[in-house]
């Protein structure tokens, strides 16, 4: 593998160590958390910024509302908690005062998918991506460690719109560079291969590299590509990939249903119809569990994303 | 001192502009319009500071208000239009297709004076929160109003930010509620009743005042005494009593024309209620 990991670090830390740096460097840059200041990771940003930040309690829908209104006087509000409640508990105060309002408010969600683990399926979400991408106005993004998160997070501070942000819980691979620059909506292409596209995001990425070595030993060349913007997503870049591969496997930690395969699919099927096999929880709950078990049992692991591949391939 | 005939005057125009509004699209929401034309005037004619000719989405050194019930978009279209915001003549196209006049407002169509999409119930008392917020940190020293109706105050979300806005003092916030006791099922007591109103907003630690909302000068002499209450680690509400329909007799009493437009005898009925004073668009 042509990537090494500089130690296990969570993406959410990158989270908050972005938040803090936009602190020093955007003072119009504030931030809202819903009782989670230490599971965001935001402790140093309400130490250091303290007059920028406001506890909201447990009251989600007043989060986003507030959020909404504090773009009025023109800040960039990051308002944070758990990916089920920053989506699905308030999709319609995001759907109206966020996305039909357009404002320029950052959603902020950490705990997302089946990593957060032993909680269970009432906290594992893994209907957010889809939730989100359907909202007109909304950019979705979903960086793959700790470096890339940060790196995001300090992105979409200068985007103007409203964003919602998605990371995790574990400590995973941080593999990524240091400082690197975030595009918005550019996807990365981590490995250059000829015989199958494997575009994963978030956790996913780094078994998609995995993946890509054994497949090597099996005599197949795979791409690897890091989709780290689900929306608006890079259509260029699949279909340049699955031009030279002529099949695919998507690779995510979230339902298939509505996830960023469902967004591959369109664009296959739209403009270069190829094989795609999807790596994705196939309609079902999760439940209490490590990480690591979880990510086997739901068949979200390295040996998924070998079998994927190898089917698509079967099929071409 | 506030002209107040001439109010008087702006809000029977608005309530003409309100049933000629639904009356074209055959679609609307009469019966609340009605009941806070007088608010809608007050508030735009005599209480917030605020410059319609330049229509800036932040409203830096302005008093902001949103409208949390959106479905009374036609009596604050009309007062934006006849504020300034817009020209008055845009009031026929409310409810048509291409217009700016959404049937609930929202900023999406870029129409002045509009800065965050309602409709959905609830979440404007949120949002107002948001912008005092922001002005506290911008040290502007103006106010944040906003108008929500008695039924919509059975929404989870309101008492979140009733909680909230009291907590941590919000006091440059002046709510008000469009207390008309009725809602689209029938009666607010009968739907699920607000108890003692006044007592609840007191209890979260809220400044409570009563008016009448069809009175005004009794409403503008509240919506001032209000203000004056602001800065002083409290939000301020004033649940404002209000008759549904206001303004034409067979609209009153009922909650019959919520949701409901005139059809052309009853247009016809209205109008001659709601004479002509300053000029219809």
């Amino acid at each position: 593998m042509n990537y090494t990991s500089t130690g296990n670090k969570d993406t959410r830390s990158g989270f908050g160590a972005g938040l803090s740096e936009l602190g020093k460097s955007n003072p119009n840059v504030v931030a809202l958390c819903a009782d989670l200041i230490g599971s965001l990771k935001m402790d140093d940003f309400v130490k250091e910024f303290p007059e920028r930040f406001v506890q909201t309690g447990i009251a989600e829908a007043n989060m986003i509302g507030m959020a909404a209104g504090l773009t009025i006087g023109g800040k960039i509000p990051f308002a944070g908690t758990f990916a089920a409640f920053a989506t699905g508990r308030v999709y319609d105060q995001i759907r109206q005062c966020v996305a039909y309002s357009n404002k320029n408010v950052k959603i902020c969600a950490s705990h997302a998918g089946l990593t957060l683990g032993e909680d269970g399926a009432t906290h594992q979400m893994m209907e957010d991506l889809g939730l989100m991408k359907m909202l007109p106005n909304m950019t979705v993004i979903n960086p793959c460690d700790y470096n890339q998160t940060k790196a995001a997070t300090i992105a979409v501070a200068n985007h103007v719109g409203p964003v919602y942000l998605r990371f995790g819980r574990p400590a995973v691979p941080n593999f990524t560079p240091v400082n690197q620059e975030f595009v918005i909506g550019k996807a990365v292409t981590l490995q250059e291969g000829t015989q199958v596209s494997i575009f994963a995001t978030g956790h996913l990425v780094w078994h998609a590299l995995e993946a890509a070595d054994i497949l090597a030993q099996k005599g197949i060349s795979a791409e690897v590509i890091n989709i780290h913007t689900i929306k608006p997503l890079d259509e260029e870049a699949i279909v340049r990939s699955v031009t030279k591969t002529r099949c695919a496997v998507s690779a995510e930690e979230h339902m298939m249903n509505g996830g960023l395969g469902d967004s591959i699919a369109q664009v296959l099927a739209r403009k270069m119809p190829v094989s795609l096999e999807f790596v994705a929880v196939n309609d079902m709950f999760g439940e209490s569990g490590t990480p690591t078990e979880l990510m086997v049992k739901y068949g979200l692991d390295t040996p998924s994303i070998v079998e994927a591949a190898l089917r698509a391939v079967a099929r071409k | 001192m506030a002209d107040i005939e001439n109010l008087k005057k702006i809000a029977t125009q608005v309530r003409r502009d309100v049933v000629r509004m639904v009356h074209k699209p055959s679609s609307g929401h009469p019966g609340g319009s009605l009941g806070c034309a007088d608010f809608f005037t007050a508030l735009y004619f005599d209480v917030l500071n605020i410059n319609p000719q330049k229509f800036t989405m932040d409203g830096n050194g302005e008093d902001l208000f949103f409208l949390s019930n959106g479905h009374l978009s036609a009596p604050w279209y009309s007062v934006l239009a006849r504020r300034g915001y817009f020209d008055v003549k845009e009031l026929e196209s409310f409810r048509l297709i291409n217009s700016r006049l959404q049937g609930h407002p929202t900023p999406a169509e870029h129409l002045p004076g509009i800065r965050v999409a309602s409709g959905s119930l609830g979440q404007g008392l949120s949002v107002a929160c948001g912008a005092a917020l922001a002005k506290k940190l911008n040290n502007d020293k103006s106010l944040v109003y906003t108008l929500h109706g008695d039924g919509e105050l059975q929404e989870g979300q309101i008492w979140e930010a009733v909680l909230f806005a009291a907590a941590k003092k919000i006091d440059n916030l002046i709510a008000t509620v469009d207390y008309n006791g009725k809602q689209i099922d029938g009666p607010v007591d009968s739907v699920v009743t607000l108890g003692d109103l006044s007592a609840k907003w007191r209890a979260f630690g809220w400044d409570v005042l009563e008016t009448n909302g069809n009175d005004m000068a009794q409403l503008l002499a509240t919506l001032g005494e209000a203000k004056s209450r602001t800065g002083k680690g409290k939000p301020v509400v004033i649940l404002m009593r209000t008759e549904m329909g206001m303004g034409v007799d067979f609209m009153m009493g009922t909650h019959k024309w919520h949701g409901k437009a005139p059809n052309n005898d009853e247009f016809a009925k209205a109008m001659e209620q709601l004479p002509e004073t300053v000029g219809d668009f």
